[in-house]
């Protein structure tokens, strides 16, 4: 069952590569894969939910020689997130992507890099993981450079080179890895690890992992690349990336931290308890000089990550389980964002603030789009944010550390006026004339349709906070007790 | 022989760094280059090397007392390939930046941050300036 989530996206790649002249047919195979995944996932969440964490041996070699794919909660709420962003954003692509873009390969990147995705989600093998990370990144240069506009083409290079060198950085921690351990089972590493207890080897080999990550995920001071190269691509492109690859890699974080390095935390987690506060202060400052929507937006997906990274750093359950409530709610509040953002643009013609203006006056319904997922991503109640953003406060007022609470509190501050700026220029204000402004065109509901699905998405996650968390609190139990992990890859604890 | 290959990766490691901080795009490539080089050979290493010692258990499932381990070949058989492929993607890609600003100087690609095809936004950053 537990392998569907990668064979899916693969096998309509594959069947979208052979129909490579019909674009309808590209089209509509993207839209039903997305579906199936989304209902595949939907069911592997309900099993390990209810039987545990499942767990397959590919080739049925047993646990510690093969590869073992492996699915905790933490890895099925990712799953199906994922999923869910990935169908709205294949049913956005029927308008939001131009002809060009989709006849040069599109829609079947779009496959392999949900493939990627999922693999690295899935797979509970180090070197595993390192392929599908491969696999990733790989559809996502491509992506980021399709339709070589010079822009594309420039933030491309920054961000090809800088991932490169992560990926390298990677696989020496692995090459490292190998030899202390003799493994690369994590659950079996994790069992071996722990025996070594606090040796300045596995501190270094753990410092390794989270500088790789760090760029992979654009924490400070590591996330030069994001803003040079997001806002180039068109923006169902930028959605796509925000929603998946930086939380990819927190997702590869918050693994590796809780399963195999969490006996050094002393050091290593105040490493991350650093970062955590600058990159949410580097972000909201970086944003607050930018009049470019989709730069804007780049800047605070880098200010988000601070938060899930400062989930990390607490490291206390409550807060593991704020982090995945975190990254959830803005994986969907951002996607949002951006979504109603290219609609800003297909209306107006320009992402840029002083360009814009008076869309709350002619499209009330379009603004609301814009305004609900902002409060949220600001931290507002009744939104998701506002519980994410609660739960972070609480855990650190029990762990004491009262500076990142106020880093994070002054951030929220900063992120709501960010959020006023966007409302004020581009939904108030009457606009100047420009050359850009064309209030007739309408929107498709290929556009309309998954942003407002999205909105209500968030919505209702912010709505259901209760029981929502109660589920995240559940995958941040599994992740702080990794002997459960281990019970369920290697059989026995031996 | 281990202490050979160390230093060798090491230098290689240290060589790729140096030229990823070069300003020439076409330098930056081989220092990418000479970096996943290092890394493979690290990865070659990170079980001991050993000569003429077979990396099979025969059909009798007898295990020898010394063994060659397989699995750090197997795994710079992949690594190597995906650094080709990623590699071969990276320079069309500098080709193409070539090709679409005439240049190979990091320096001159600020068009993420400035836009350059804006003509107005440009003069008046220019107006800004003076």
């Amino acid at each position: 069952m537990i392998v569907f989530p990668i064979l899916i996206p693969f096998a309509f790649a594959i069947l979208s590569v052979f129909l490579w002249e019909y674009q309808r047919v590209k089209r509509v195979l993207a839209i039903i894969g997305t579906g199936l995944l989304v209902v595949t996932n939907i069911i592997i969440f309900i099993n390990v939910q209810q039987e545990g964490i499942h767990v397959l041996q590919v080739g049925n070699w047993p646990a510690p020689y093969g590869i073992s794919l492996v699915v905790d909660l933490f890895s099925a709420i990712m799953l199906l997130t994922t999923s869910i962003v990935a169908f709205l954003l294949a049913i956005y692509s029927w308008k939001g992507i131009d002809t060009q873009r989709r006849k040069y390969g599109y829609f079947p990147l779009f496959q392999f890099l949900l493939m990627g995705v999922n693999g690295s989600l899935c797979t509970g093998d180090l070197f595993n993981l390192y392929v599908w990370f491969e696999v990733m990144l790989m559809s996502s240069f491509v992506l980021i450079s399709l339709g070589g506009e010079r822009s594309q083409i420039e933030g491309g290079i920054k961000y090809v080179i800088l991932n490169l060198l992560a990926s390298i950085l990677f696989l020496s921690a692995i090459g490292l890895t190998y030899n202390l351990a003799g493994t690369l089972n994590m659950a079996d590493l994790a069992l071996r690890f722990q025996a070594v207890h606090s040796s300045g080897q596995v501190t270094m080999i753990a410092v390794l992992f989270l500088v790789a990550f760090g760029i992979k995920s654009a924490i400070f001071p590591l996330f030069f690349w994001l803003p040079a190269s997001y806002h180039t691509p068109p923006i169902t492109v930028t959605a796509l990336f925000s929603a998946l690859l930086t939380k990819v890699g927190m997702y590869t974080l918050i693994r590796f931290f809780t399963l195999l390095f969490p006996m050094d935390s002393q050091y290593t987690h105040t490493i991350i308890l650093i970062s955590a506060g600058f990159t949410m202060l580097t972000g909201v400052l970086g944003a607050a000089s930018q009049t470019d929507i989709r730069r804007l937006l780049s800047f605070h997906i880098i200010s988000q990550i601070g938060y899930i990274l400062m989930g990390l750093g607490l490291f206390t359950e409550y807060a593991i389980a704020a982090s995945i409530y975190f990254l959830v709610h803005i994986i969907l509040a951002k996607t949002a964002l951006f979504l109603s953002a290219g609609m800003v643009e297909y209306i107006q013609g320009s992402f840029d603030l002083k360009q814009l203006g008076g869309l709350y006056k002619n499209r009330v319904g379009l603004s609301m789009l814009f305004l609900l997922p902002a409060l949220s991503v600001a931290g507002l109640p009744p939104f998701s944010g506002f519980f994410a953003k609660l739960g972070l406060i609480i855990a650190g007022f029990e762990s004491g550390q009262y500076f990142i609470i106020g880093v994070a509190l002054v951030v929220s501050l900063m992120t709501l006026f960010s959020m006023t700026k966007v409302w004020n220029e581009a939904y108030w204000k009457t606009p100047k004339e420009s050359k850009y402004l064309d209030q007739q065109r309408t929107v498709s509901a290929w556009r309309w349709v998954p942003s407002l699905i999205m909105v209500l998405l968030s919505v209702l996650l912010g709505l259901l906070a209760n029981p929502i968390f109660e589920v995240s609190q559940a995958a941040a139990a599994q992740l702080m007790d990794p002997s459960v992990y281990i019970r369920a890859v290697l059989g026995v604890v031996r | 022989m281990l202490i050979l290959m160390a230093i060798t990766a090491g230098v290689l490691f240290a060589a790729g760094i140096y030229m990823i901080l070069r300003r020439s795009l076409v330098k930056v490539l081989v220092g990418i280059l000479l970096l996943s080089y290092a890394a493979n050979l690290l990865l070659f290493n990170s079980a001991p090397l050993m000569r003429g010692v077979p990396p099979l258990i025969d059909t009798l499932n007898n295990v020898p007392g010394v063994y060659a381990d397989p699995v750090p070949q197997a795994l710079i058989l992949t690594a190597i390939v995906i650094s080709f492929g990623v590699t071969a993607f990276a320079v069309v890609l500098i080709r193409q930046v070539y090709v679409v600003t005439g240049n190979s100087d990091l320096e001159s690609m600020h068009c993420t941050d400035i836009p350059c095809d804006d003509e107005e936004i440009l003069s008046d950053l220019e107006d800004e300036i003076k």
